[in-house]
């Protein structure tokens, strides 16, 4: 491979085949592998060229992919947050956290979780009462995180917390990776409407953190939070696709099924928030509606949608490959998904009809369609609210005035807030 | 009820409010919805027999209090609310009913009685597996034998249906279609040849079930093959009540999100002091008051009354089917706003918002869902 060859469609695709052909081994470990992949560049292939990609346009990395599932070929790890946690630290981390947590995030050694929201602050996740003090060389951290997905087989966590309270609210947080799995931390498991435990409660007494693990300076929490945040919104346009597993034998596929079964239990929900229009048309036919014109209105409704919200999440993309301005349609996607996931719970409930009362095995499709019922809401309020994603959007997009505030003038400690959770 | 309910019928929801706070708070409504019968015996026997509920509707002659169905409406209003766990909607609003409604003088003095003061639980079985709710979809085949009947097929989706001592089952002659041949029979639920096996349902405060029927000796209830009318019209009157029922339901969760709004503090403030906040809330509230104002007037029209007490007894039909359509979208739209308003935490098991969000999910295609009784109303409207 040439490096000044021209970067086009055409060639990664006939670069990456190569690659795979020559490389993919379905009787390789699962690590084995995912390490082979991350010295590549070929597990992230829009991460630089010195920290395991290949420094391509993000809009390359969907080329790569198809190229993957062509030939079975399993990826890197990218469950849970870790993807938001990787991103975050190739933008602000030192040498050292890349060298220490980049190559076991992509192997799926590691599992990190996000201790950003606590019981007093979701949307107002600068309100973070969670504190940390520097004590002889240590940071010392005490309070309660909430809804930490993951938190209960994370080693790492990106943690937001307030080493200021005298100054302005967004002023005064820090930002810092802590290891989740000390005994000052304790997890535990919450439990969802859908009966599904994917969250946790963290409990943080005297925690400690050294001085190293603290992600740039004193201050500058909120910015880099931003940076999360910001690739949680991008990573929630539906584009991305969920790891099945298969059922062939051969040893990573079963290493993956294993993985797939263990640690991502609490997760198999996931699908389900978002509504599964895939199984849409399938279940019409199956409960003999697919003729019934109401029904054909509603599947053509939901069709629309879903396939207009996908392809403004591929116009981001594609301009993000030639390298332009995202336009509105960045911001977009993942209000839109929530749309999606609520129309597909309606249009399964159209479906499935006096069925749509039952659960577990007395349900369609052994449970999934009764999880889809129970899981959509998530989608609304997981990652920024609806509400909050609107208030980006009229704000930061369309310019419109910014509600006047009063929680931003004073010192933290002067800001009215809940005492309860 | 004129548009607005008497002083009585008002002191009578009160009284009603205060036993459902009282003996149907959310932790009991948890622990009945984990059991397998659903329901509390010793509250079962006081709502029957110190409340009178279960005789409401049921006329003196037959040991009941002879109320009507705005009455009846007011009780399942205030138990949706509550989200009560108990066999009154299978029981009472269901089978007494249909058996009001189909069987012969001796057999409603003999049955209703005891229904009427709680003492037997009964349910009606009409809907098959294929889930339809309309009597075209009845496949069960009732076959004459000696004196009485055997019932052949499966019934499925059948409120308590694996508790019920009684069992009023839709079935029709061999050969038949439609809405003809169709009669009703009663069965007992420990009956030889019954099969009865509690589904899981994904709103546990209504316990449902699938019953096989393998030559299960019946008794006929009323005439031969006359039941698509008659049952026709104790769909009508049980969809009227079940519209009164999920506003009662939704109005409850309206509150709560209310009042998690004006205490729940973010940037510096309640939520509620947003727009958006309110704005949602004052849809919710429009929603809401909409749904209610259809099924109370499906309910005095089930009296035979149009709303300002005037006689009117022909638009039950249509406005029976009005007011589900109604009550479906409102409480599901509810429920959905009540969650987002909660934010994380009412996405959780152990808050609340989701019991009565799983509520509103059921009873949205629970005896059919809005679109169906969309059509319904326009094939039945009157100008
Ligand atoms: C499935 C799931 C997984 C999650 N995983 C994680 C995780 O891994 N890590 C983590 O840190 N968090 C996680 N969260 C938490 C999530 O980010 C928060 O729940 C969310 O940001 C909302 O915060 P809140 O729950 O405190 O609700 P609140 O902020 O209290 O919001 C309540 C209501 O008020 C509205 N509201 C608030 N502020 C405004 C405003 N300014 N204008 C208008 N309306 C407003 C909201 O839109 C909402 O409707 C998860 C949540 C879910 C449901």
């Amino acid at each position: 491979m040439t490096e000044n060859i021209e970067l086009t469609e055409a060639n990664v695709r006939a670069d990456v085949q190569a690659w795979l052909a020559a490389n993919w081994d379905a009787d390789l470990g699962l690590v084995e592998w995912r390490n082979i992949l991350a010295d590549s560049g070929w597990g992230m292939p829009a991460w630089p060229t010195e920290w395991f990609g290949k420094g391509y346009p993000s809009g390359f990395v969907s080329v790569v992919e198809e190229e993957f599932q062509r030939v079975g070929a399993i990826g890197v790890a990218r469950a849970g947050i870790r993807m938001l946690a990787a991103a975050t630290i190739l933008e602000h981390g030192t040498q050292m956290h890349k060298e220490k947590f980049l190559r076991r995030i992509l192997t799926g050694e590691d599992t990190w979780c996000q201790l950003f929201s606590e019981p007093g602050s979701g949307s107002d996740l600068a309100g973070a009462t969670t504190r940390a003090d520097l004590k002889d060389g240590t940071w010392i951290i005490n309070g309660q995180k909430v809804w930490t997905t993951s938190a209960h087989h994370a080693q790492w966590a990106l943690l937001l917390a307030r080493t200021d309270w005298d100054v302005p609210k967004h002023k005064g947080l820090s930002y810092f990776i802590l290891d989740m799995t000390q005994d000052a931390v304790e997890v535990q498991p919450l439990r969802q409407m859908n009966g599904h435990a994917s969250f946790n409660q963290v409990f943080m007494t005297d925690a400690e953190i050294a001085p190293e693990f603290q992600v740039e300076g004193l201050g500058d929490g909120w910015k880099i939070a931003t940076t999360t945040l910001m690739h949680e919104r991008r990573g929630a346009d539906g584009l991305r696709s969920w790891a099945m597993g298969t059922d062939r034998p051969e040893r990573a596929y079963r290493e993956e099924r294993e993985e797939l079964a263990h640690s991502m239990a609490p997760y198999k929900w996931y699908p389900q928030r978002m509504g599964r229009v895939d199984l849409v048309i399938e279940r019409a036919k199956a409960m003999g509606k697919y003729d019934d014109p109401v029904v054909r209105q509603e599947i053509a409704k939901l069709l629309t949608l879903a396939k207009s919200a996908e392809w403004t999440a591929r116009r981001a993309r594609a301009a993000q490959v030639l390298g332009r301005n995202q336009g509105p349609e960045g911001s977009i996607g993942k209000l839109a998904a929530s749309h999606v996931a609520r129309l597909g719970n309606q249009v399964h409930t159209l479906i499935s009809g006096a069925g749509a009362m039952l659960t577990g095995d007395d349900s369609a499709l052994d449970g999934v369609i009764a999880e889809i019922l129970v899981s959509t809401p998530a989608i609304s309020i997981a990652g920024g609210t609806d509400e909050i994603q609107r208030n980006i959007i009229s704000e930061r997009v369309l310019g419109m005035p910014k509600e006047p505030r009063n929680d931003t003038d004073r010192p933290f400690r002067d800001v009215p807030r809940n005492t309860i959770g | 009820m004129s548009f607005s309910f008497t002083d009585e019928q008002t002191e009578f929801r009160h009284v009603l409010r205060r036993f459902m706070t009282d003996k149907s708070p959310t932790s009991e409504v948890r622990r009945l919805m984990e059991t397998e019968e659903g329901f509390d015996e010793k509250v079962w026997r006081q709502l029957s027999q110190n409340l009178g509920l279960a005789g409401i509707h049921i006329p003196e002659d037959y040991g009941g209090q002879g109320f009507g169905f705005v009455e009846l409406s007011i009780a399942v209003e205030e138990m949706g609310r509550a989200l009560l766990c108990a066999p009154f909607f299978s029981s009472i609003v269901l089978a007494a009913t249909a058996i009001l409604n189909t069987a012969d003088e001796a057999q409603k003095r003999a049955l209703l009685p005891a229904i009427a003061t709680g003492d037997v639980r009964a349910t009606l079985a009409f809907t098959e597996d294929n889930g339809r709710w309309d009597n075209g979809g009845v496949a069960m085949e009732a076959t004459a034998v000696g004196g009485s009947y055997q019932l052949n097929g499966v019934k499925s989706f059948v409120l308590d249906g694996h508790t019920a001592e009684q069992i009023v089952v839709l079935a029709r002659r061999p050969g038949s279609s439609g809405d003809g041949g169709l009669s009703l029979f009663h069965v007992l639920g420990d009956a030889d040849g019954l099969t009865r096996r509690r589904l899981k349902s994904m709103d546990d405060t209504r316990k449902l079930a699938r019953l096989e029927f393998e030559n299960v000796t019946a008794e006929l209830l009323g005439a031969e093959g006359g039941a698509a009318v008659p049952m026709a019209t104790t769909l009508d009157q049980a969809v009227t009540c079940l519209a009164n029922e999920m506003v009662g339901g939704a109005e409850a969760l309206r509150e709560q999100a209310l009042d998690y709004a004006q205490m729940r503090m973010q940037f510096g403030r309640t939520i509620a002091s947003f727009q958006t906040m309110k704005h949602k809330s004052a849809d919710m509230l429009i929603d809401v008051e909409l749904a209610k104002s259809a099924a109370y007037y499906a309910a005095s029209a089930a009296d035979g009354h149009d709303g300002d007490g005037g006689e009117n007894v022909s638009d039950l039909p249509a406005v029976a089917s009005l007011a589900k359509a109604s009550a479906g979208e409102a409480y599901m739209q509810t429920a959905i706003h009540a969650i987002q308003i909660h934010g994380g935490i009412g996405f959780t098991w152990d808050n609340d918002t989701q019991l009565w969000f799983k509520r509103a999910k059921s009873s949205e295609v629970f005896l059919g869902d809005a679109a169906y009784h969309r059509e319904l109303m326009l094939q039945r409207w009157q100008d």
